[in-house]
């Protein structure tokens, strides 16, 4: 194996990457968000998405959905690595548990007049769409989905007169009866 | 809140100070000695948690506390000469005893200056509780002086931390920041106190169960079933090795007790990691030295080419496997840690086994003894003696010069009899004490493994000391790693702790230079020392002892008085400049393709780092 001079051993991992879904709830404490973070920018994980907010008030729970990309090894170090932060109750993997819903929430700023205007709110029509502010010239759409359909909307809307989108990032919960 | 502080010290606690003042003692809520403002609580929560000594440095933001250490005698203080010697004392003090180090420093510099000691706790996993002062919360974020964001910076280098803002809080927060240093994989933590939560009065209450963070569970016990798949694998084994760590040292000296009865068991050769030195006696039989980059020959050797693997609390570590696609090709792997993060981090492994290493390795010897034989390995053992027989750790002898394994040796030998506690700093030094001084018990050895901080032995050796007043202490040190905290020795005369600072002097960074020579074609850029202190006058500078040894004749004499001398030592042992520390795996290659001493001629190692730049 030829590597420059180092002290460290210089390896090229060429395992294929995969996008997984991950659940965590924390303690909401002050820091804690920040601690999640540091975690990814620290080890040099990525992070495709993130989406946190209060869950239960009373019992000072957060709910943080990460979408994140990396190597299957790489995946399982980010899920234990998150385990075992102190505040970090439980982390669930809902790409591998494979039984989960994920949906995000965009609005989206079109401007134009005449044909294309009529155009941008037959397809916002069509992905179910809903118009929250109309100006004469514009429109801002609410768009509720999977991320895909979300980017696709998008993409519709560019030659319209997309002006600007505002996207939460994918929150995401698991089907059936039971809890996390 | 404003300035009440011991001003308002009950005097119905039930441990009274001498100074506190009863005309102040009128209000109702001062009849109960819960009742105390933050300062007197955090050195209450330290008497609590049975805190004898604590490394510190005063200032600014911390003055109401070093007041209240001023009227109690049950914590004592030592203080140091720079917040890193705090934080390393405290991991010597930590690691010899098994009992958490605590340190206390101030704002601001304070606390960034404890930052490399609480990395390198981190890495090497030692429960450290450190508090902080911390400018009045009004003035937080108003860049006062003195201020930094201490939870923010320290945030990726503790296990945990905690800015305190109310003083009701501190009590809980403080039994937790115990709790989480010294439970499940130890670590470092930080408590940061602002200065009018300090003053302020509020409840303490005593350690409770309840002060744990609900949401921290670390895993103790092994599943029972990984349990009984391990053994099936040590049973079935032909090829075994097993291959201790830190968490045994850590874990206590039950797992040590345990590790060594599995050996005797089942008759396996073993073999540790730097951090994992003392579980296993260097003088037991079944032992192979220390593995790695630069482990021997027969230990790594035996890593690659076993079929089974038991890995105790130890991370595969890259100065450890080598090239990782390499890296033991043919075994099945048993991973024993409390981290979960540790498993399949570097190398994947058949077997994991959450838990602690003396609580699992109880569980296993029971099922192996329950349930399986002894396996025969007597043909693996013929092929260990094999490459045992290569005596990787040979060196040139001269009655000229001082070799530094020489000079190791013979520091082991006249320390012998002795009750020794070894430190080092890091560097070529720090691989030939752990090559060449034999451990026997565990917590016997205290080195900076992960972080590789220079500088950690001399202040580590003063925690040491501070632990077992009437131990032998000895730092093995570096020229260039001694001078990095080399302040200490002040402390070491203030306090009469009678360190001994053994200087391997080749007056080069000698690693540095190693690599130097070995991968930048001799080219020894800022690796030598043109200006070293005299170190034995620098020892009559401090007020301690200074002593030298220039030839090999010199030491048998100069070794016996340092250890006679019961105040502190400066050995300057002036050693061969040039010795290169070897075995030695090149890097990118496996653990089958190490450089031993003998061909390590200048063809030989050119060749071994022809994949690196060409050597001159």
């Amino acid at each position: 194996m030829n590597q420059p001079a180092s002290a460290y051993f210089l390896e090229d991992r060429h395992d294929p990457n995969e996008t997984h879904t991950l659940s965590v709830l924390v303690q909401n404490e002050p820091g804690v968000l920040a601690r999640v973070i540091g975690l990814f920018s620290g080890r040099g994980y990525n992070i495709d998405s993130l989406t946190v907010s209060e869950t239960e008030s009373q019992k000072h729970l957060s709910r943080i959905t990460i979408v994140t990309s990396g190597t299957p090894m790489v995946i399982e170090q980010i899920k234990h690595q998150l385990d075992r932060m102190i505040p970090v109750y439980r982390v669930v993997d809902m790409t591998i548990t494979g039984r989960s819903i994920e949906r995000e929430l965009a609005m989206v700023k079109v401007r134009g007049r005449g044909d294309s205007r009529v155009e941008a709110l037959r397809l916002a029509d069509a992905f179910r769409a809903r118009v929250i502010d109309a100006t004469t010239e514009s429109f801002v759409f609410e768009i509720t989905g999977n991320s895909s359909k979300i980017s696709q909307f998008i993409d519709l809307m560019r030659p319209l007169g997309l002006v600007e989108v505002s996207r939460t990032g994918v929150a995401a919960i698991g089907r059936g009866p039971e809890g996390m | 809140m404003g300035l009440s502080g011991p001003f308002l010290f009950p005097e119905t606690d039930t441990k009274p100070l001498a100074t506190a003042h009863p005309e102040q003692t009128m209000t109702d809520k001062s009849n109960d000695p819960n009742q105390m403002t933050g300062a007197a609580m955090i050195v209450r929560a330290l008497i609590d948690h049975g805190v004898q000594h604590i490394f510190g440095y005063p200032g600014g933001a911390v003055l109401p506390i070093y007041d209240e250490i001023f009227q109690q005698s049950e914590v004592e203080h030592i203080l140091v000469r720079h917040e890193q010697g705090a934080g390393h004392a405290a991991e010597g003090y930590a690691r010899s005893t098994g009992k958490p180090g605590v340190v206390l420093v101030t704002s601001g510099p304070g606390a960034t200056n404890m930052v490399t000691a609480l990395t390198d706790a981190l890495m090497d996993s030692i429960p450290l509780v450190c508090i902080t002062g911390q400018v009045p919360t009004h003035l937080i974020g108003n860049d006062a002086f003195q201020e930094c964001d201490t939870v923010g910076i320290t945030r990726p280098c503790t296990k945990h931390n905690w800015l305190v803002r109310d003083v009701n809080d501190l009590a809980k927060v403080l039994h937790e920041a115990f709790y989480v240093a010294t439970t499940g994989r130890p670590g470092p933590v930080v408590v940061d106190v602002p200065k009018d939560v300090q003053f302020a009065v509020g409840t303490y209450h005593p350690p409770r169960k309840d002060d744990v963070h609900v949401s921290y569970t670390p895993r103790v016990k092994g599943d029972a079933q990984q349990i009984r798949k391990a053994v099936a694998l040590l049973a079935s084994a032909k090829r075994p090795v097993i291959y201790s760590g830190g968490g045994v040292i850590n874990s206590g000296l039950e797992a040590s007790k345990l590790l060594r009865e599995l050996v005797e068991v089942t008759g396996f050769p073993i073999t540790s990691t730097l951090m994992g030195l003392g579980a296993y006696p260097a003088s037991g039989k079944n032992w192979l030295g220390m593995l790695g980059m630069h482990g021997t020959y027969e230990a790594n050797m035996t890593m690659h080419d076993c079929d089974v693997m038991l890995c105790v609390g130890a991370r595969f570590d890259d100065r450890i496997t080598g090239r990782t696609d390499a890296f033991s090709p043919g075994s099945k792997k048993i991973h024993i840690d409390i981290d979960p993060s540790s498993i399949n981090k570097n190398i994947r492994v058949d077997v994991p086994i959450i838990g602690d290493a003396a609580n699992v390795l109880g569980d296993l010897l029971q099922v192996f003894k329950a349930e399986a034989k002894k396996p025969d390995i007597k043909a693996w053992w013929q092929e260990i003696a094999k490459w045992r027989a290569r005596n990787s750790l040979s060196y040139k002898k001269s009655n000229e010069i001082i070799l530094p394994q020489y000079a190791i040796q013979k520091l082991f030998e006249a320390t012998r009899g002795h009750d020794t506690y070894i430190t080092t700093e890091v560097g070529q030094h720090q691989m030939w004490a752990a090559q060449f001084f034999g451990f026997e018990e565990p917590h016997r050895w205290m080195t900076s493994g992960g972080l590789g901080t220079m500088g950690y032995g001399l202040p580590a050796a003063l925690g040491v000391q501070v632990a077992h007043p009437d131990s032998l202490v000895i730092d093995i040190a570096g020229d260039a790693s001694v001078q990095m905290t080399m302040q200490e020795m002040s402390t070491a005369v203030q306090f009469e702790l009678p360190i001994k600072i053994f200087i391997l002097n080749n007056q080069y960074m000698g690693m540095v230079r190693q690599w130097q020579q070995l991968l930048h074609g001799n080219r020894l850029s800022h690796s030598y020392s043109e200006a070293l202190p005299d170190f034995v006058k620098l020892a009559d500078a401090f007020g301690c002892v200074g002593l030298q040894a220039i030839k090999p004749s010199d030491l048998d004499g100069a070794l016996k008085e340092m250890i006679k001398i019961k105040r502190p030592v400066l050995f300057d042992c002036r050693v061969a400049a040039l010795e290169n520390c070897f075995p030695m795996i090149p890097s990118g290659k496996a653990h089958n393709e190490m450089l031993l001493p003998v061909e390590a001629t200048d063809e030989a190692t050119a060749a071994a780092f022809a994949g690196g730049k060409a050597l001159v």
